[in-house]
């Protein structure tokens, strides 16, 4: 579904503040894959995840997505195949638009956008059945502006936005970290019902090293721009906290007294 | 003193005002324009300072040619959609910061103005001898006509910006980062809107000088701090009638108001006795305060100033 060919970025090439952040990442999804993704500060997790959906051009490799070669294609262009949500509950929908006429704009994510009406009758009546199943109250304030939802709600509805049209590819970046414990665990108990639900290929940045065991079915670490541990199935299943930053000391050459080190 | 109150004449104002308003809805159409790149896209577009111009000397020239008033004003509309799509390319394609790109254009535009004009500061176009949309010789028309200018426009604006398209181009002065993850292309949105905001804005130049009978290379100097006067006093007088219940229409037949009314100020000011060379000063510092009002009323709720006044540390 996802294949990511030895992926190379530097940021700020030939300055002071040179940073390679992607070295010949590769990095191979399989269809309905809902891969976990951990890592410490600067590790390149999140530059994976703004390669894929295009945010700026790589320097080197290719980036194929169910078949479709986007290495070229700069974001708005790829954004037909890929959903995201990101960290910041502010940067996924729009606070001065009403909150049906966010999920209308998702809903025709990468189509023609034409001179027909922004949002029909018959999509309203679709949405208010789909955001009753977020159980938050939501259908009730559909032409509420979503700058008036709290960071919890927002980000509920950018997960649904996402998956409107069903993406081939569904790029979580830290989407829980801006929350408080109790509304982050029921954003990521919505994310894997979304998941499931719609067998959608999911890759997860988490800063929790408990989330990234608990959810999918596979986890990478990432560590100075590529992927140093891939687990899956039954060993993904066993694994513990521990077990992890064993792995991580081993394998980065670097010991780690706490998860916090890795994954602050 | 009771020498200036008594050289004042209340007929005389009272005379004045039809004529206020007609100017006023004209300053308010062109409000209309700049409410798409200052309230939708996000941009303070300081094109229209030329392109008002612009719109006034095709219509002028076309129409001295020969054309009758509205072919003329539908090419003054084109012509003030390419001086957007200008801006807009600089923004967009050369990475010039879109205030910047704004005040490039407006400058190159007082060249090829003149240009347009034959080289000469201005042009009359007498109500006489051409037929004109409208002129400040029959006041009544002009309020007909421009109002019905304004609600033709405020209802294609009504439903362009409900529409697919329309609905993108707010969601990318909203939210640009949502909105190529959306797969909206925000540069193509940019150029759209900064080209549509100055197709209204050259159509309220051409209908400003059939009004007065004349252009002048000089009529859209401070268009940009007069449209958003209108913006702003529309939209603080809306929100203060109507709340919650000011939808997108009541908003934009709010913006035409704020224009008349700001004309209205206007011409009470002039009523007294202000010279009228410092009437740029006056608009300024009147927007300067509407632009302040929603700042100043924040520090109320929350500011660092509070604590001072309740004796906190000022030294620490």
């Amino acid at each position: 579904m996802l294949d990511l060919q030895n992926v190379s970025k530097t940021f700020n090439p030939g300055t002071i503040n040179e940073k390679r952040a992607l070295h010949n990442l590769s990095l191979h999804l399989e269809p309905g894959d809902f891969v976990t993704v951990i890592g410490g500060n600067g590790a390149g997790k999140s530059t994976m995840l703004n390669a894929i959906a295009g945010v700026w051009p790589i320097d080197e490799g290719r980036i194929l997505l169910d078949e479709h070669d986007v290495t070229a294609l700069p974001e708005h262009k790829r954004a037909w195949l890929i959903g995201r949500v990101f960290q910041d509950p502010m940067m996924g929908t729009a606070p001065n638009m009403q909150l049906v006429e966010n999920l209308a704009l998702a809903r025709r994510r990468g189509q023609k956008r034409g001179l027909s009406w922004g949002v029909t009758k018959e999509e309203t009546a679709e949405y208010y059945e789909q955001l009753k199943t977020l159980g938050l109250g939501l259908e009730e304030r559909m032409t509420v502006k979503v700058g008036l939802l709290s960071g919890g709600q927002r980000q509920a509805l950018t997960l649904l936005m996402a998956s409107l049209r069903q993406p081939k590819l569904l790029l979580l970046d830290e989407h829980t970290a801006a929350l408080d414990p109790a509304t982050a665990a029921k954003v990521l108990e919505l994310s894997d019902a979304i998941v499931a639900e719609n067998k959608l290929t999911t890759l997860m940045i988490t800063h929790n090293m408990g989330d990234a065991i608990r959810h999918g079915n596979r986890l990478i670490m990432m560590d100075k721009g590529h992927v140093i541990l891939d687990v899956s199935g039954e060993e993904k299943a066993h694994l513990t906290r521990q077990d992890l930053m064993d792995k991580f000391a081993e394998l980065s050459g670097t010991q780690v007294e706490s998860d916090e080190m890795l994954l602050s | 003193m009771s020498a200036y109150f008594a050289s004042l004449n209340i007929l005389k104002l009272a005379k004045n005002l039809p004529g206020g308003v007609s100017q006023g809805i004209i300053w308010g159409i062109m409000a209309l324009g700049i409410y798409i790149t200052f309230r939708l896209l996000d941009v303070a577009d300081l094109t229209v300072d030329g392109s008002f111009t612009t719109g006034g000397a095709v219509t002028v020239m076309l129409i001295l040619a020969g054309w009758p008033a509205w072919a003329a004003i539908l090419v003054a509309i084109l012509a003030g959609m390419v001086a957007g799509l200008i801006t807009g390319l600089l923004h967009t394609k050369l990475g010039i910061p879109a205030i910047l790109a704004g005040i490039l254009t407006q400058l190159s535009l007082y060249s090829i103005n003149l240009r347009i004009m034959g080289m000469s500061a201005n042009k009359a176009v007498s109500v006489d001898k051409y037929g004109l949309l409208l002129s400040s010789r029959n006041i009544p028309k002009a309020i007909l006509i421009g109002a019905i200018f304004a609600l033709a426009l405020i209802s294609v604006m009504y439903w362009y910006f409900g529409t697919e398209q329309g609905s993108a181009i707010r969601a990318t002065g909203n939210n640009p980062h949502m909105s190529r993850a959306l797969g909206i292309n925000i540069n193509a949105m940019k150029v759209l809107g900064l080209s549509l905001s100055n197709g209204i804005v050259a159509l309220a130049g051409g209908l400003m000088s059939q009004y007065q009978g004349f252009v002048d290379i000089n009529m859209g100097r401070g268009a940009i701090v007069i449209g958003l006067a209108a913006v702003i006093i529309g939209e603080v007088i809306g929100n203060a009638l109507l709340g919650k219940h000011l939808n997108f229409y009541g908003t934009l037949v709010f913006v035409v108001l704020g224009g008349v009314l700001y004309y209205l100020v206007i011409i009470l000011v002039l009523w007294l006795k202000l010279n009228s060379n410092d009437l740029k000063l006056f608009t300024a510092v009147i927007v300067a305060l509407f632009l302040a009002v929603p700042y100043l009323r924040s520090q109320r709720i929350s500011s660092f100033a509070k604590f001072r006044k309740k004796g906190a540390d000022r030294n620490a």
